[in-house]
């Protein structure tokens, strides 16, 4: 069984069809790009996993659970965290408190007791705080602690909305279009992020990606999507070979 | 039965009156987003204009109801240049806010002014009634159901068949796009606020015989209007009307029928009803956030 | 200017940053201890105010300046608290036990309102709360066998473990003054926790909230909920301040005036709830100060300037007509929201901030640092 899978996914609004029959699985551990050209339905497949919409028709399975009926908030407490394709950050408060929030899904504090402020409080945050400055080291954001994010130019919002979402301590992470608005050399520290999110985190990533070179040095495979439908699986390489992706970037 | 049909049209009548403030309020928020709370007062304001054109200087009822529209066509641009428009683009609250600030100095200058008395104006609807068999129409509710009819049908055509309607719509959706588009924006505010100004006067006078006009009066039918718009779905200018007269039948019908008290929170709970099943309102378009 | 050296988590934890934190706030309290002693006992009373009115401001500021959901419906719950509270009262009910019995029963009713809210947004919702509100009013009105209808109740003498606490003495000051701290202290545990955290991440974000595994209807009744159960406990209060209550005193009017004490003091901060009760409950002493001495100031300095004594006293008695006229305090109040969103929209707290980096900064300050972003693209219809 596939640690991730998606069968027969589909996504309709009226009559159109953005997510059409799409089966695809993910194995733990690797990096699965999705491309194709704008409106090939790529993010709304994200917005199906994490629920923003209810799928037509199609199941979405998660560690062999189904997870179609979920309802969105519970997605991140499985494990499945996520970024935005325009940056979905708390814009009214400082990049600590940001990160904070994504370390949500681990507090089990109660009410009562956070009116208190109670020790168990206190060294809940203690923690989460540990946890955070970790992601904080691990991604350079040092800097920026207690910046508010209204201030902050693009490329570190971008960084941080990736920090958020490993703060979550995921087990699949879902990037929506990283390098988006980035410069060469962030979109080249990007691409180091990705592999060591793999390697040192040991976190599943599934990504929508545009820029093929990004695509190319860090997938290890790669679905190729156009008009809600899968044109082709597979390496890298053979999926930019495959001639009906060809066909649908030249618009041949 | 007779009675029945006799609380309807006074329902409608009254529902018509909360039909053309809410217009207003679609007005304003269908060009600019802006929810203007202050509506109901500039129709205070606009009956008191006419009171003073006709009642106090002695004008012809025509001539006065006209003066009284053009006066608060330019008073609306002047509370839109003045209240409004430093602080477009910003949250909605804050305008929100701003306008609630610009009803209580209204209320409060007008009591200054006329008096916190009740007033008339005679108009020619006055005291005419329509006898159809033993069903008795008063004049000055028949009239402001035509007036109401006339001027939805004309806001309709001007916001879905002129330039200038485009332009509203154009630049409520995206004003710097508008901008860029070559629509004068700030001219486009400015003028839907006179003609939200101007229907409110129109309203506001149309009351006239129905109600007295006091310096509340543009609170207390500005909280009724208010339902009526969100009713209607906030946005449309049918859904407007039809909400006023559905909120003007519910009071109407209350009144009548249940215990007292009923009248008064009956239209609330029938909105807070619809809320709960279609929280866009009735006629309004479900919109949601691309991420 | 003072550099924080960060040396534990801690150090971002503690609610007083560094020690100059605890010497002004020291210096306030004791001023607020010897107040009741050396204050006219009109001011005192306006304290008292001040007090219940902060209070409701750190309730609604949770719901409409942290979870971003806006209400008008605040008089509502102070009602119901005040009620409960005279309710409970005639069966001798301990002070206690029916203060905590209203805090709770709103909270309840709250969450209730909170509920069906969930769904709605921006403008929708305030309609929404406004309607609650008038159905409250209502029902306060009707309701003969439990309210008294529109002849109000009367509200007794507090007694606390045996002791009469009169609502104007100084213990009831001194009570006044706790509730709003603990209030505050509660607020500000909250807001450091994760729950707050979630509240403020709702208000930016639902999407992103939801994502990040915010249960956002969860956090929005819950935020509801305590919004109410604050402005209940207030409802205790103001019930045992007025020592009577009647349907007309919870009206929408009210409900602005709470919304007006936190633009005003700043909707993103406590300090804005505090500063903008003081603000608000001064207004009156203010108004009074106009009706009496404006007029005989005026035209003192008429006279100073060669009017003669009818000219003078005409001044007199104009500015007197005008400071006196029906209305004044509407148009006033006006004024105040219109400047205020115009040309103050960060609040008293924010002004206080302004002037305190000004001088921090000294010559390198600049106005841009709080300039407010203009958004004229985003629809808010689409949140």
């Amino acid at each position: 069984m596939s640690y991730f899978r998606a069968e027969n996914l589909s996504l309709h609004f009226g009559g159109l069809k953005a997510v059409d029959s799409v089966s695809f699985a993910v194995e733990k551990g690797e990096i699965l790009s999705i491309i194709g050209p704008n409106g090939a339905g790529k993010s709304s497949i994200f917005n199906l996993i994490s629920r923003i919409y209810p799928p037509t028709s199609g199941k979405i399975f998660f560690e062999d659970q189904d997870i179609t009926e979920q309802p969105a908030y519970e997605i991140a407490g499985l494990g499945i965290a996520r970024t935005f394709q325009n940056i979905e950050l708390f814009e009214n408060a400082t990049m600590l408190s940001n990160l904070l929030v994504g370390r949500h899904r681990h507090s089990s504090t109660q009410l009562w007791q956070e009116l208190l402020f109670l020790p168990s409080v206190r060294a809940g945050e203690k923690l989460h705080r540990r946890r955070v400055e970790q992601v904080i080291e691990f991604l350079d954001l040092e800097a920026y602690r207690d910046k508010l994010i209204s201030g902050l130019p693009y490329g570190v919002r971008k960084v941080i909305e990736l920090a958020r979402a490993l703060c979550s301590e995921p087990k699949l992470i879902l990037l929506d279009e990283p390098s988006s608005g980035l410069n060469v050399e962030e979109t080249g520290d990007m691409s180091f992020w990705i592999r060591d999110m793999k390697t040192e985190l040991g976190i599943t990533v599934l990504m929508v990606e545009h820029d093929m070179t990004l695509v190319n040095r860090v997938s290890d495979r790669v679905i190729a999507l156009n008009y809600g439908r899968v044109l082709a699986m597979g390496s890298p390489s053979e999926v930019q070979r495959h001639p009906d992706v060809v066909a649908a970037y030249l618009g041949a | 039965m007779l009675d029945f049909v006799q609380q309807l049209v006074s329902g409608i009548a009254l529902g018509c009156v909360y039909g053309l403030i809410a217009l207003g309020f679609v007005l304003i928020y269908k060009a600019t987003e802006v929810v203007n709370f202050a509506q109901g007062d500039l129709m205070m304001l606009g009956g008191f204009f006419a009171f003073t054109f006709i009642g106090m200087l002695g004008l012809n009822y025509w001539l006065g109801f006209a003066g009284a529209v053009i006066a608060m066509a330019a008073f609306g641009m002047l509370a839109e240049r003045v209240v409004v428009r430093p602080i477009l683009g910003y949250p909605q609250f804050s305008i929100i806010m701003a306008t609630i600030g610009l009803g209580y100095f209204l209320r409060s200058v007008v009591g200054m002014i006329w008096g916190t008395d009740d007033f008339k104006i005679e108009t020619p609807f006055s005291d005419g009634v329509l006898r159809i068999g033993s069903l008795v129409l008063a004049y000055d509710k028949l009239s402001v159901i035509a007036a109401t009819i006339i001027l939805c049908a004309l806001l309709y055509l001007f916001f879905n068949r002129t330039t200038l309607g485009t332009a509203m719509r154009a630049s409520s959706e995206n004003m710097l796009a508008a901008y860029y588009m070559g629509i004068p924006v700030k001219r486009v505010v400015s003028i839907v606020w006179a003609i939200a100004a101007a229907v409110a006067t129109a309203a506001g006078v149309l009351l006239a015989p129905i109600t007295f006009i006091h310096s509340n009066v543009g609170l207390v039918l500005g909280l009724k209007a208010f339902p009526a718009a969100v009713l209607g779905g906030f946005g449309s200018i049918p859904g407007a009307v039809v909400g006023g007269v559905l909120i003007g039948v519910i009071e109407s019908m209350a009144g009548f029928y249940l215990p007292q008290g009923w009248k008064d929170v009956a239209p609330y709970i029938v909105l807070l009803v619809v809320l709960l099943l279609k929280p866009e309102g009735l006629f309004g378009i479900h919109m949601r956030k691309k991420v | 200017m003072r550099f924080l050296f960060k040396t534990d988590y801690e150090d971002d934890i503690r609610l007083f940053p560094h020690s100059g934190y605890i010497v002004s706030y020291g210096i306030l309290l004791a001023f607020l201890a010897v107040a009741p002693f050396v204050l006219s006992s009109y001011l005192v009373s306006q304290l008292v105010f001040v007090c219940i009115y902060a209070t409701v401001g750190v309730g609604l500021m949770i719901l409409t300046g942290f979870t971003g959901q806006a209400s008008l419906g605040h008089a509502a719950f102070l009602a119901i608290g005040a009620y409960t509270a005279a309710y409970l009262q005639q069966y001798n009910v301990p002070f206690p036990v029916y203060f905590l019995a209203g805090g709770l029963l709103t909270g309840v009713v709250g969450a209730l309102v909170g509920f069906p809210a969930l769904r709605l947004t921006g403008i929708y919702l305030v309609i929404a709360t406004i309607s609650f509100a008038f159905i409250v009013e209502e029902v306060l009105a009707r309701w003969e066998s439990v309210t008294h209808g529109n002849e109000g109740m009367r509200v007794k003498t507090l007694s606390l473990f045996g002791q009469a606490v009169p609502q104007n003495g100084p213990a009831f000051y001194f009570l006044c003054l706790g509730v709003l701290i603990l209030t505050i202290i509660g607020t500000l545990n909250l807001l450091r926790s994760p729950t707050g955290r979630a509240f403020v991440a709702i208000r930016d974000s639902e999407t992103a909230a939801r994502s990040m595994g915010v249960n956002v209807s969860l956090y929005k009744v819950k935020s509801f909920a305590i919004s109410a159960a604050i402005t209940g406990l207030a409802g205790v209060l103001f019930a045992h301040k007025l020592s009577f209550i009647s349907p007309e005193m919870f009206t929408l009017q009210l409900s602005i005036e709470f919304i007006i004490v936190i633009l005003i003091g700043g909707t993103f901060s406590l300090h804005g709830a505090v500063l903008g009760a003081i603000f608000l409950v001064m207004i009156d002493p203010f108004l009074t100060y106009l009706k009496d001495d404006l007029p005989v100031i005026i035209a003192g300095i008429a006279a100073t300037f060669g009017a003669d004594s009818i000219t003078a006293g005409k001044i007199h008695g104009n500015v007197a007509a005008i400071a006196s006229a029906n209305g004044l305090k509407g148009a006033i109040y006006g004024v105040i929201i219109v400047l205020f969103v115009l040309f103050e929209p960060l609040g008293l707290y924010g002004r206080w901030l302004k002037i305190k980096l000004f001088f921090q900064l000294f010559p390198l300050y600049k106005r841009a640092t709080f300039k407010r972003q203009k958004i004229y693209v985003k629809s808010e219809r689409n949140r």
